[in-house]
C-alpha cells in the first residue's frame, strides 16, 4: 500500500486561498447597501429617523422611538421588504450564475442558460393574457415558477437523452433550443393580445418596486435551500475545474454533481424570477467581478457572489426606484446599464487587487 | 496488483480495444508501448472507468466493475496525457484535489489531508511554490505536481499516460526517476503508456506492446524491444542497439 506517512511534527499548514477577507468586504458592502436601501426613497425620511424607528421596534430593546406612524409604515411596509427581496433575488441570481459557470465550465453560463427565463416568461405571459383585466398578482409568481421549472426539466430530459453521454454541450444546446421555442410561443401570445403588451413587458423587464413581506416569505424557503446546497458544493465545483475526466478519475461523479447543482440553482432562480421578473446580467457580472477582484476558487466565488449579488441588486433597486421618481425604471435596465460598463472597466483593468 | 481481463472498447463500429488481457504484479512497473491509435490511452481510461467497456479489471483480486468512482479512485490513480491546469489555482489547492477520494461528498479537507499533501510537496521539492499560481510553474514542475496530486490519492496502483511527452530529455529522465523512486518508497504498482521506447526499456520491468487494439507482445524489455517485432508494428524500419553499459537503444532508420 502507498500510505504516505503522517509526520510526527505537523507539517507546515498549506497556504490556502482564504475566503475570509473577500467575505468580510462583501458583508460590509451589503450592510452599506442595506443602509442606503432603507434610507433612500421618494418619502423624505432622514437616516437617524430610520435607525431610531428600527431600534424602537427591535424586540427586547426598550427604546421609545418618536417616528411617526406614516414614516414607520414607509420603512416597514415598503422599504424593508424591498431591500430584503432585492437582496434575496440578487443573492440567488449571482450565486446561481456562479454555480452554472462551474458545472458547465463555461464563463458565459448564467442562471437562465437552461430555460428558466423563457419558461418563467411564458408562464407569466399566459396568466397575464388569459386574465383579461382581472388582478393576477397572486397567481403570477406560481405560473412563472411552474414555467421556469418545467422548462429546465424539459431541457434536462432532452439534453441527457440526446447524444452518447450526458455531455454538457448537449444539455446547453437543448437549453438554447427549449428557450428559443418557449420564447417564440411567448412572443406569439404577446402579439396576439396587444392590450396586455404593457403588462407582459413590465413583468419581463423586472420590478421589485411593489415588494411585500409576503413575496419574501414566498421565495425565502426556496432561496435558502438552494443557497445552502450550492454553498455545500463549493469544494466539488473546484474539483470540476480540472475537467470532467480528471474529476472522474479523482472519484467525482460529474454528472451527479451537475444534476444536483442545476436542480438547486433552478429552484432558487425560478422562485426569484417569479417575484422579480427577468433581471439580467447579475448572474454573469457579479461572479466574474469576484473572480477579477479576488480569486477564481469557488470557495471564494460562491459565498462572495451570494453576498455581493445581494448588495448589487439592492443598490440597483434604489437607482430604479429613485432616479425618475415617482416613475420606476425597470430594474433589468439598471443592472445592464450600470453593471455592463462597470464590468467592462474591470475587465480592462484586470486584476487590481482591491479585495 | 492489477489484472485486466478481456477488455473490449468500441466507439460505434470501430473496435478500439479487442479482448485485451494482462497483469501488473504488485510493485512492478509495466510499460505500455505501441504505435499511435493502438489503444494505450483507451486501456488506461477503461481501467479508471472513463470509457464504457466490456470485460473488467481486478485490483488486488477485487473486481472494480461495481465500485463507486470514489472507491475506485482510492485504488487507482490516473495521470492523463494532457492534464488541465485551471488558471488562478494555487499549487496547494491543486495537490489537495488529489485528496478528493478520501473526502465525503459535502466534506472538506481535514488536517490529515493537509499533512499528506505537505509531505508530498516536500518530497517533490515544490514546498516553496505552494502558494503560487499554476501558470507560474515550468513544464517540469507541473509534471511533478500532477504526479503529486495522483500520489495524494494514496492508491496502490498508478496509471500514467505518456507522463513525459511535454518535457525535454533531461526533465524526462528526472520525472521517470521520481516515479521510480516513489514506486519503491510506497510499493506502487505502475502501468505507464510510453512513447519513448528507449526510456520504456530502461524503466519498465516488463513491456506490453499494443497494436491495433490487441496485445501484440508481452515480456521483458529485451524480449519485446526486438527489431522484427517493432518494425512490424510501428510500420517503420527500427534498429535496436546495445549501449556499452548494456542498455537497449531503439532508433529509427531513415527511409532512403
Amino acid at each position: 500500500m502507498s500510505e504516505v506517512p503522517v509526520p510526527e511534527a505537523p507539517a507546515a499548514v498549506l497556504p490556502r486561498v482564504s475566503a475570509r477577507r473577500p467575505v468580510l468586504v462583501a458583508v460590509a458592502t451589503l450592510v452599506g447597501a442595506m443602509v442606503i436601501g432603507v434610507s433612500v426613497g421618494p418619502a423624505d425620511i432622514s437616516l437617524p429617523t430610520v435607525f431610531s424607528a428600527l431600534a424602537g421596534h427591535l424586540p427586547l430593546i426598550h427604546y421609545h422611538s418618536h417616528t411617526s406612524a406614516i414614516d414607520w409604515d414607509v420603512i416597514w411596509q415598503i422599504r424593508l421588504p424591498g431591500v430584503v427581496l432585492s437582496g434575496l433575488v440578487g443573492a440567488m441570481l449571482a450565486s446561481g450564475g456562479a454555480a452554472y459557470q462551474g458545472v458547465f465550465r463555461n464563463p458565459l453560463a448564467d442562471p437562465y442558460l437552461l430555460g428558466v427565463a423563457a419558461g418563467a416568461g411564458l408562464g407569466a405571459t399566459i396568466v397575464i393574457v388569459e386574465s383579461s383585466g382581472v388582478d393576477v398578482s397572486q397567481v403570477l409568481p406560481f405560473a412563472a415558477f411552474a414555467g421556469a421549472v418545467g422548462a429546465v426539466t424539459l431541457t434536462y430530459l432532452v439534453g441527457v437523452t440526446s447524444g452518447r453521454r450526458a455531455s454538457t454541450a448537449s444539455i446547453v444546446l437543448a437549453g438554447v433550443a427549449v428557450a428559443a421555442l418557449l420564447t417564440a410561443i411567448q412572443t406569439y401570445l404577446q402579439q396576439q393580445h396587444e392590450p396586455d403588451l404593457q403588462g407582459v413587458y413590465a413583468w419581463i423587464l423586472g420590478s421589485l418596486g411593489s415588494a411585500s413581506w409576503s413575496d419574501v416569505t414566498l421565495i425565502l424557503p426556496y432561496v435558502a435551500v438552494s443557497a445552502v446546497v450550492l454553498l455545500l458544493h463549493r469544494r466539488l465545483l473546484d474539483v470540476l475545474r480540472v475537467g470532467e475526466d480528471e474529476a472522474g478519475a479523482l472519484g467525482i461523479h460529474a454528472a451527479r454533481v451537475r444534476l444536483t447543482v442545476v436542480a438547486a440553482a433552478t429552484l432558487g432562480t425560478a422562485a426569484a424570477v417569479s417575484v422579480s421578473g427577468l433581471i439580467g446580467f447579475v448572474g454573469i457580472i457579479v461572479p466574474h467581478t469576484v473572480r477579477l477582484l479576488s480569486n477564481a476558487s469557488y470557495r471564494v466565488v460562491l459565498p462572495v457572489s451570494m453576498i455581493g449579488g445581494a448588495a448589487f441588486l439592492i443598490l440597483a433597486d434604489v437607482v430604479a426606484l429613485n432616479v425618475q421618481a415617482p416613475a420606476e425604471i425597470p430594474i433589468g435596465v439598471v443592472t445592464a446599464f450600470v453593471g455592463a460598463p462597470f464590468f467592462l472597466f474591470l475587465l480592462r483593468s484586470r486584476r487590481t487587487g482591491v479585495l | 496488483m492489477i489484472i485486466f481481463d478481456e477488455v473490449t472498447v468500441r466507439y460505434g463500429d470501430d473496435v478500439a480495444l479487442s479482448g485485451v488481457c494482462g497483469e501488473v504484479a504488485a510493485g512492478e512497473w509495466v510499460g505500455l508501448i505501441g504505435p499511435n491509435g493502438a489503444g494505450k490511452t483507451t486501456l488506461l481510461r477503461s481501467i479508471v472507468h472513463l470509457v464504457p467497456h466490456e470485460g473488467g479489471t481486478l485490483v488486488d483480486n477485487t473486481p472494480t466493475d461495481h465500485m463507486s468512482r470514489r472507491a475506485l479512485a482510492r485504488q487507482v490513480a490516473y495521470v492523463p496525457q494532457k492534464p488541465e491546469f485551471p488558471a488562478e489555482m494555487t499549487v496547494a489547492d491543486y495537490i489537495l484535489l488529489g485528496r478528493s477520494p478520501h473526502i465525503g461528498y459535502f466534506g472538506f479537507e481535514r488536517s490529515k489531508d493537509h499533512h499528506v499533501c505537505a509531505t508530498l510537496l516536500e518530497r517533490l521539492d515544490l514546498t516553496h511554490m505552494a502558494g503560487r499560481n499554476l501558470t507560474t510553474l515550468s513544464g517540469g514542475e507541473l509534471q511533478r505536481l500532477v504526479l503529486g496530486r495522483a500520489l495524494a490519492q494514496e492508491a496502490p496502483v498508478l496509471l500514467l499516460d505518456e507522463p513525459t511527452s511535454a518535457l525535454d530529455l533531461g526533465r524526462r529522465v528526472d520525472a521517470l526517476e521520481i516515479v521510480d523512486a516513489l514506486r519503491r518508497e510506497h510499493g506502487l504498482t505502475v502501468l505507464s503508456a510510453m512513447h519513448d521506447l528507449t526510456l520504456a526499456g530502461q524503466f519498465s520491468d516488463r513491456l506490453i506492446l499494443l497494436s491495433a487494439g490487441r496485445v501484440a507482445a508481452v515480456g521483458t524489455p529485451a524480449e519485446v524491444l526486438d527489431e522484427t517485432i517493432l518494425t512490424q508494428h510501428f510500420g517503420h524500419q527500427v534498429q535496436v542497439l546495445h549501449s556499452p553499459d548494456g542498455e537497449l537503444v531503439v532508433a529509427p532508420r531513415r527511409s532512403s
